[in-house]
């Protein structure tokens, strides 16, 4: 296996649990309990309500496109010649949103649509870190 | 904050001796000569000054280098939005008489990099951990990512986007000192290298070397200083985030706030606009803070600059000096837009046919600051 050249997130204390759950393929992200609602990224309180009533909830991986773009120029020699890919702002069923990468899908705005159903697909990119991409759901 | 209003004036403003590519000074120096010449066209010195504002290196650093010890110092720092931030905290400071003379300084070496510091992104920083694994090359593609909502919901198109992107050439080719000169068409624009879907090249802000001062006082004083008083209307400030996954709505941000504070503190209406500056990082940037700013309705911005309506000669007179698309762009180009505005306010393109815009007596300045995350306002008039 070649060596991961992209950044890699370096979780902190708060942000642990987080990614331990995408590296066991099962994410986790935050509910603030005292309004029911969802966030990310994660953070030592609510940023609704500043209180520590937050709890750790696996959710389901699945969600829609928010926005996107298709990046054709990264200066950055680890990205440059992985262009055109597709950059995503993926809203979560649950009502968070997070920036990802989409995967399997022609990196054409003919192709990607706001609102497209997508899924979670664990990249497990060294053996300390899996980073969450996602892909198209299937109509089958 | 009606109080406020008035009571303050920019009475010198200047770039740094060069602007452009700039390879042999650091951006401190580029700080300082644009330091120096606004104060020489203003008919002060260094030693009158005991305000300092300044983003991107430290007030501290910018005192040291030109000697000053102020008795105001505000390092407000929010990205290219700051320096109109500035204009507001400096009119506070001297209409409350915490100093009497404040200046205002900007300078990076965006293209040449001469002193700059290097760009890190820690990978334990928030955006280390959630954005930078993805490539999302920025600013741009955070921008680009915005637009694709706003073209989603209201149906905006790239030729609208190309329309602003042609309208500000025609003024940067009226401009000596705009770095991008050459006539484009929308086809141009449209055909241009893509960069981040859907910005093509020609969407995007230039990349230059440039320094950039102002320096206010006291309407009272600015009455007998060497240039005409352009005076403080109304501002205002906000931000919503720092990273563009965590931007409340793609296709809301700051400037809504920052706006209607400052038309409320004003006491003006849209029609009494002469000419608007609005930071141009983006095409998109220019079109989500004309609707922000209330010039046109929500998912209006693309009808509302079709038809080269800001072109020269057009009915909106917008971003007269060409704009960080063709004029110039180090990095926080807010600066910039308040120079040309007090150039404009000041009728100093007299004798420049079309460049001036006529009988121009109130500006609107707007500063987009990060990611969409920032908002700077002011409303300037002639005295």
């Amino acid at each position: 296996m070649s060596e991961y050249k992209k950044p890699l997130p370096k979780p902190d204390p708060i942000t642990a649990p987080f990614w331990e759950s995408v590296k066991a393929h099962a994410m986790k992200i935050q509910r603030c309990n005292d309004t029911g609602k969802f966030f990310f990224y994660p953070r030592g309180l609510s940023p609704f309500t500043l209180s520590d009533n937050v709890s750790w909830e696996p959710v389901s991986g699945r969600g829609v496109v928010h926005a996107f773009t298709i990046v054709y120029q990264n200066r950055d020699p680890a990205f440059a010649e992985e262009v055109p890919y597709v950059v995503a702002i993926v809203e979560l069923e649950e009502g968070a949103r997070l920036m990802s990468t989409l995967v399997d899908v022609e990196p054409d705005p003919e192709h990607v649509r706001i609102g497209m159903p997508v899924e979670v697909v664990y990249d497990d990119v060294t053996e300390e870190i899996t980073l969450p991409h996602f892909r198209p759901v299937r109509a089958d | 904050m009606r109080e406020l209003s008035g009571k303050v004036a920019i009475v010198g403003v200047a770039e740094s001796d060069q602007i452009g590519r700039v390879p042999d000074k650091p951006a401190i120096m580029l700080h300082a000569e644009a330091a120096r010449s606004a104060l020489a066209e203003a008919g002060l010195t260094k030693d009158d000054v005991d305000g300092l504002f300044t983003a991107g290196i430290s007030t501290t650093e910018l005192g040291e280098y030109l000697g000053i010890q102020p008795k105001v110092t505000d390092n407000t720092s929010v990205g290219g939005s700051s320096f109109v931030i500035h204009v507001g905290h400096a009119a506070t400071a001297i209409a409350t008489g915490r100093c009497q003379v404040a200046l205002v300084t900007h300078g990076e070496s965006g293209r040449s990099r001469v002193g700059m510091p290097p760009r890190v992104t820690p990978p334990d920083s928030l955006r280390g951990q959630f954005e930078a694994p993805y490539g999302l090359p920025q600013p741009v593609g955070a921008y680009a990512l915005a637009c694709s909502r706003h073209m989603h919901e209201f149906g905006t198109t790239k030729e609208q986007l190309a329309e602003i992107a042609v309208a500000t050439r025609k003024w940067a080719m009226l401009n000596p000192k705009a770095y991008m000169r050459d006539p484009i068409t929308i086809e141009d624009v449209l055909n241009s290298r893509p960069i981040c879907w859907p910005f093509n090249l020609l969407d995007c802000c230039l990349v230059t070397d440039a320094g950039g001062a102002f320096v206010m006082t006291s309407l009272e004083r600015a009455r007998d200083l060497r240039q005409h008083p352009v005076v403080v209307l109304g501002f205002g400030e906000s931000h919503t985030h720092a990273m563009i996954s965590q931007m409340p709505s793609y296709t809301s941000f700051a400037a809504r706030q920052s706006g209607k504070v400052a038309f409320e503190m004003a006491g003006i209406t849209h029609d009494d606009i002469d000419l608007a500056m609005i930071y141009d990082s983006f095409t998109y940037t220019v079109l989500l803070s004309l609707e922000e700013l209330g010039f046109c309705g929500k998912g209006e911005g693309g009808a509302f600059v079709s038809g080269q309506r800001t072109a020269p000669g057009g009915d909106f007179p917008m971003n007269t000096n060409g704009g960080g698309l063709s004029y110039t762009h180090p990095g926080m180009y807010g600066m910039f837009a308040v120079i040309e505005a007090v150039r404009q306010l000041r009728h100093d393109y007299a004798d420049e046919g079309i460049r001036q815009v006529p009988n121009a007596r109130i500006a609107l300045v707007h500063g987009t600051g990060g990611v969409l995350s920032s908002a700077g306002t002011a409303i300037l008039a002639r005295y």
